[in-house]
């Protein structure tokens, strides 16, 4: 007997115990989708975390002043101790290992455009920062060197304070008031999205670093030092962080006259060390997700044996009957083989569909980001098969060695 | 086939059950030759050993001992793939119980053992059709046993009995389920094949059955009692002289 003649013994006898076959893919339907909707939540956190590395730009260390980050009782004696722009030049200059060094200040107020206003962050700059944050201008330009000696009144505006304050009209050229400083508008950042503390990164001003320290801060005790908030550091592609790091330290700590034994009053953070260590939780829990699925999966296999089990015990006088009329153990093996591995493919297809279905619906409604990987649905499908024949071969085993007479005879 | 030889042949046929520690002697060495042709009663009480004697003649069971000779070809030591293809090709059964596929039409029903022989969809559908017409259920071809009274779904087990040409017809109890005028009506088609040349072999219990045949064998205690000719009722003419009862047309 051929294949075909198999598949529509095997479908026919499917069709005849409709609820029966229904509820025994449930189990392969359930499991397929939880690998498929689980893979993609793994994937997609993972995606997410490689989307912050990749929007923070790569191979980056940052530099706080001491007072920026401990708050209470040191801020006010760290205002002295806090690192300067020169510092952040001094680092670009002799350390090596250093692409671009940009030292920053940073302030937050309330920024007027016409009719429109919006509170925000504001960085005072140099052209190093964006280069060290790999941070594209969507349109317009960036900040000319004359413009950073004469402490210019112009400004770079990230995606959403454009949005907020023009809406969907040209930023380019308008002026804005930030702490009523007016600035205009030369350029427009590219969007970066959101960073690992889920902060916006596209809320930002940006404007020369002389500019927000003579203007704009104003009155603030930053503005009468050459003190900054941070220095972000790029370091050169294929450098050893770590190397780096030490290095930048030991010459801060010299530029700061600091003894040996006394603490540094600067904080070194490497971000990329961060995100890579999230990276590798996320892959974990990947993992992690997929294997609590495949568990589902490998429960659905064995629902499909429990059932074609029942379904051999059952029909036990119609496998006597087929046996009478002609049929040879290896057909009786076939069809309930046929049948296990239908039931376990059909599961999988519609598994597949509820999978991807679900992964959109926990993206929507749960807010995650899931990613769909063809591997997954590939390995969901493949598992679903050997499900089948694996747990598939025990009944049809056990259907196919039946004696013609005691399976005719059965009650 | 040989016309000189018989069509079932078996010499000192024995068959031993093992129930727990005791031996259970089902039968205790058959002789029996049945010709080509013949309409042969099986006869006996129950536990007499006629259905073992059915089932080693249906190649479902093997013998314990003895020889079986069917068209010639010893069966008795052929390995279970050859006696399912002896099953699918020479020999077609009818069960007290029909023993349909549930939910399968009709002509699915007939054309099962054609689907085991390998024969094309095509030709099954045709052949199946052309059987089920023959035994007067043209109009039910896509029935399922459901929908078929107990004498319409017997005529299907006989159609599907049929199906593959088989030289033997095993019928045990084909009545066994049915009122009397389906059982007449059942005989009388048993007979109408048996006139047409195929050989067939009925196991029961009941003589009024029985009398339809042209031999009867009795069994008792796994041995052959009695074996004599008979003169046979022509059942289609009993089923005439029955009352006309409210046929039992189905509609559906």
């Amino acid at each position: 007997m051929n294949f075909a003649a198999t598949l529509r013994i095997a479908l026919a006898a499917l069709r005849v115990n409709k609820m029966r076959s229904a509820l025994t893919m449930l189990g392969i339907i359930i499991g397929v989708a939880a690998v498929i909707v689980m893979i993609a939540v793994g994937n997609g956190a993972q995606a997410r975390v490689e989307d912050q590395i990749r929007s923070l730009g790569s191979n980056i260390i940052i530099v706080f002043s001491g007072s920026t980050l401990s708050g209470g009782a040191r801020s006010s004696a760290g205002s002295q101790q806090a690192i300067t722009e020169d510092d952040g030049y001094a680092i670009g200059r002799e350390v090596e290992e250093v692409h671009a060094a940009a030292p920053s200040l940073r302030g937050a107020g309330q920024v007027v455009a016409g009719n429109a206003n919006w509170s925000t962050t504001f960085h005072g700059i140099t052209p190093d920062y964006l280069e060290a944050r790999e941070w594209p201008i969507a349109e317009g330009r960036g900040f000319e060197q004359a413009e950073m000696n004469g402490a210019a009144k112009v400004a770079l505006i990230g995606q959403t304070v454009a949005k907020n304050l023009f809406g969907d009209g040209a930023a380019l050229d308008q002026v804005i008031r930030v702490r009523k400083v007016p600035l205009t508008v030369i350029g427009v950042l590219d969007k970066k999205g959101q960073n690992m503390m889920g902060q916006d990164q596209d809320d930002v001003i940006l404007m020369p670093i002389s500019t927000a320290r003579k203007r704009v801060l104003g009155a603030s005790a930053m503005a009468k030092s050459r003190s900054v908030g941070a220095i972000t550091v790029k370091i050169r592609q294929g450098v050893d962080m770590k190397v780096a790091e030490e290095k930048m330290r030991e010459l801060l700590r010299q530029r700061h006259r600091l003894q040996a034994g006394q603490d540094d009053d600067f904080f070194v953070r490497n971000l990329s060390e961060i995100l890579q260590a999230q990276e590798a939780a996320s892959k974990v829990l990947a993992m992690l997700l997929a294997a609590v699925a495949s568990v589902s999966l490998l429960v659905g296999g064995i629902g499909i044996m429990n059932i074609m089990l029942v379904s051999v015990t059952e029909r036990t006088r119609e496998i006597g009957l087929r046996m009478a009329v002609g049929a040879r153990g290896d057909d009786i093996l076939s069809q309930f083989l046929v049948e296990a591995v239908t039931l376990s493919l059909i599961g999988g297809v519609i598994g597949i569909l509820l999978g991807v279905g679900g992964s959109f619906l926990v993206g929507e409604l749960a807010g995650w980001r899931t990613e769909l990987s063809v591997a997954a649905i590939g390995l969901a499908v493949g598992f679903a098969a050997a499900v089948g024949i694996f747990f598939g071969y025990y009944p049809a085993r056990k259907a196919s060695s039946l004696l013609p007479i005691e399976a005719l005879r059965y009650e | 086939m040989s016309t000189t030889a018989p069509l079932i042949h078996t010499v000192g046929l024995t068959k031993e059950y093992r129930m727990g520690s005791t031996v259970v002697h089902a039968l205790r060495g058959i002789s029996l030759d049945i010709a080509a042709g013949e309409f042969v009663a099986v006869m006996g009480p129950s536990g007499s050993g006629k259905s073992t004697f059915m089932n080693l003649l249906g190649c479902l069971d093997q013998p314990s001992a003895g020889e079986y000779r069917l068209a010639g070809e010893e069966v008795s030591r052929l390995s279970p793939d050859q006696l399912a293809a002896v099953r699918n090709r020479k020999i077609g059964f009818v069960f007290q119980h029909f023993n349909l596929l549930a939910r399968t039409s009709a002509v699915d029903n007939v054309a099962l053992p054609l689907l085991y022989a390998g024969i094309a969809p095509g030709e099954r559908r045709s052949r199946a059709e052309a059987r089920l017409r023959q035994v007067g259920l043209g109009d039910r071809l896509d029935h399922p046993p459901t929908q078929l009274s107990g004498g319409q779904q017997q005529r299907v087990a006989i159609a599907r009995a049929l199906a593959n040409d088989p030289m033997l017809v095993l019928a045990d109890e084909p009545t066994g389920a049915l009122d009397s005028r389906t059982s007449v009506e059942i005989m009388a088609l048993l007979q109408a094949l048996n006139r047409e040349g195929i050989t067939i072999v009925l196991v029961t219990h009941e003589h009024d059955v029985a009398a339809a045949a042209s031999r009867m064998v009795t069994f008792r205690d796994g041995r052959v009692v009695e074996d004599r000719a008979n003169a046979a009722i022509d059942a289609a003419a009993a089923l005439a002289r029955l009352p006309s009862a409210a046929d039992e047309t189905y509609t559906d």
